[in-house]
């Protein structure tokens, strides 16, 4: 009995890892960078592929079957991620290129119009670039600030509950945006974002906030109305999904106020010569023939994460990246330094520094044994000028990884020391 | 194959005209903005020659190789050679094929010396 038990979770990894066709293609890689992107499952690919082959015609127009099937496809793909994320509707659902549009979406159509002269938009240091220049871009342009959240020795953001620095030293009558990253992409820190996002309404109800949820939506379960905040941005192709999809979530009433971001077919409702109205959300935000393909892509992710378990999922990233650390600080003690929260805040990331080693060099050597990490300032400048380092690496954890990377990991690790000296 | 091979890792370890030059006729710093690598770079040039050459900073094992063997190469050259030097003949010094991505390490000592010629 004991036996079968364990054999079953055993096939459970193996399983998911079977689902992954690159690994057939591939059979001896560590993929160790899915924070930058994820690996795809056959049942993504299937569901692309099918659109393609069986009924790749537009949408919203077509009065045959087949323009019939696409619509109810990629409405479908919709409902399946407002389901995914706790929308209180799919209308609450924009589909956009990814976080960045979805990020720029905001700033351009919200952020602008309301960011005046002396207002303050208020963000963290962590943050991925993509959540950072369009609020410096648009606090410039305003004559507003840029305040910045820092964060602790422990790679947590000083307003976190045990801190000494609170909310309300950063959030003002001033203050007119909050733009905060759920999960940070180089520390792995799990910001706690409903609590700081509760801390900022009570000082300010106006205030406007924004969750980048990059790095959250394909490792831990999300829930927007427990979130409580006005947006919420992510990528497709981060959580199991094609390229070129993503999604911005808002508050519908939010949506309905603001401007188009882009304009053309799809998102009006009525244009003469001299006048045009808009249709509502989340059309008024889908200008033009959108990505079809991948956003019923990024329905069928949304699918297979469900059917595996999001909770399971981030589960078994913080065990990795747990036994990660513990070994790698064993191997190497003070040679390797490490920029990880503690638990609870830890997420499926561990970037570091190898003693002298340039990351360039350290990603390379690992790449010569087969393991894939990313080196460089992963898109967080501000954070590694903070740090007072240029670059650092980083392994990141999902759902296929297993035991034997973080072993070819700390291998390929000896080999840099061997090979550099 | 790895590309530390013995040629990268002499001049890693031990970099030729790793220096500062008091008497430098010529000075510029590069910046590689995909790891944020800085190079400085500074020179002699006296009637039309490179005399002395010198590189700082901070860099990965092909840049620092790279650079090494760059400075070792153009000292002593009339100016006028050294504005045909290309990218094939870094890589030819280095004696290893580079991604592209790791070419730019490998050429930021090279966009330096250019700068410094056209100065
Ligand atoms: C935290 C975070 N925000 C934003 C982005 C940008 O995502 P994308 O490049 O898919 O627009 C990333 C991905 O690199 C990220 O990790």
């Amino acid at each position: 009995m004991h036996r079968s038990i364990h054999r079953k979770h055993m096939t459970s990894i193996q399983d998911i890892k079977k689902q992954f066709p690159i690994f057939q293609n591939n059979p001896s890689l560590t993929y160790l960078d899915s924070s930058a992107t994820s690996l795809k499952p056959q049942t993504v690919i299937d569901a692309v592929n099918q659109y393609y082959i069986e009924y790749s015609a537009n949408i919203h127009r077509g009065i045959y079957t087949i323009a019939e099937k696409a619509t109810q496809e990629y409405e479908r793909a919709r409902k399946s991620i407002a389901t995914f994320i706790n929308a209180s509707s799919p209308e609450e659902v924009i589909f956009t290129r990814g976080t960045t549009e979805s990020l720029n979406l905001v700033a351009s159509s919200l952020g602008s119009e309301i960011i005046g002269k002396d207002d303050e938009i208020v963000t963290t240091i962590m943050e991925h670039h993509s959540n950072f220049v369009p609020w410096q871009e648009i606090a410039t342009k305003a004559q507003g600030s840029l305040v910045i959240i820092p964060i602790r020795d422990d790679f947590t953001l000083a307003v976190e509950s045990t801190g000494k620095s609170q909310i309300s030293d950063f959030i003002s009558s001033k203050t007119k945006l909050l733009a905060i990253t759920y999960v940070s992409n180089t520390l792995g820190t799990i910001n706690s974002v409903k609590d700081i996002i509760t801390a900022a309404k009570k000082i300010n109800p106006d205030i406007i906030t924004i969750v980048d949820a990059a790095q959250a939506a394909p490792h831990m379960p999300i829930d927007v109305q427990d979130v409580g905040c006005d947006f919420l941005a992510f990528s497709g192709h981060k959580m199991c999904g094609p390229t070129g999809i993503g999604v911005l979530w808002g508050k519908r009433a939010l949506l309905e106020r603001m401007r188009p971001y882009q304009f053309g077919g799809e998102m009006i409702d009525h244009v003469t010569v001299e006048k045009t109205t808009y249709a509502s959300p989340p059309h008024k935000f889908e200008a033009g023939t959108p990505a079809i393909a991948q956003a019923i892509g990024l329905g069928a992710a949304v699918d297979f994460l469900n059917a595996v378990g999001v909770e399971k999922i981030h589960q078994h990233e913080v065990t990795l990246a747990a036994h990660t650390i513990t070994s790698l600080k064993k191997t190497f003690g003070d040679r390797i330094t490490i920029y990880s929260p503690p638990a609870p805040y830890r997420s499926g990331i561990v970037t570091f520094t190898f003693g002298k080693y340039h990351a360039h060099d350290v990603a390379h050597i690992l790449d010569e044994e087969g393991v894939a990490v990313r080196a460089g300032h992963h898109c967080t400048m501000p954070l590694h000028t903070h740090l007072g380092i240029p670059a650092s690496v980083r392994a990141s954890f999902y759902l296929y990884n297993i035991e034997e990377d973080v072993k070819k990991l700390v291998a390929g690790l000896k080999k840099v020391e061997a090979v550099l000296k | 194959m790895s590309i530390y091979g013995d040629i990268i890792l002499d001049h890693y370890h031990n970099p030729r005209n790793y220096k500062t030059i008091s008497q430098k006729t010529h000075a510029v710093e590069v910046k590689n903005p995909l790891c944020g690598d800085e190079l400085t770079m500074e020179a002699i040039i006296k009637g039309g020659k490179l005399i002395d050459i010198g590189f700082s900073g901070q860099g990965c094992a092909i840049s620092l190789a790279s650079a090494s063997l760059l400075t070792e190469f153009v000292k002593d050259t009339p100016v006028e050679e050294l504005k045909g030097i290309t990218p094939e003949d870094v890589v030819g010094l280095l004696h290893v094929e580079l991604s592209p991505n790791r070419l730019k390490c490998a050429l930021l000592s090279l966009e330096a010396l250019k700068k410094i010629l056209s100065q």
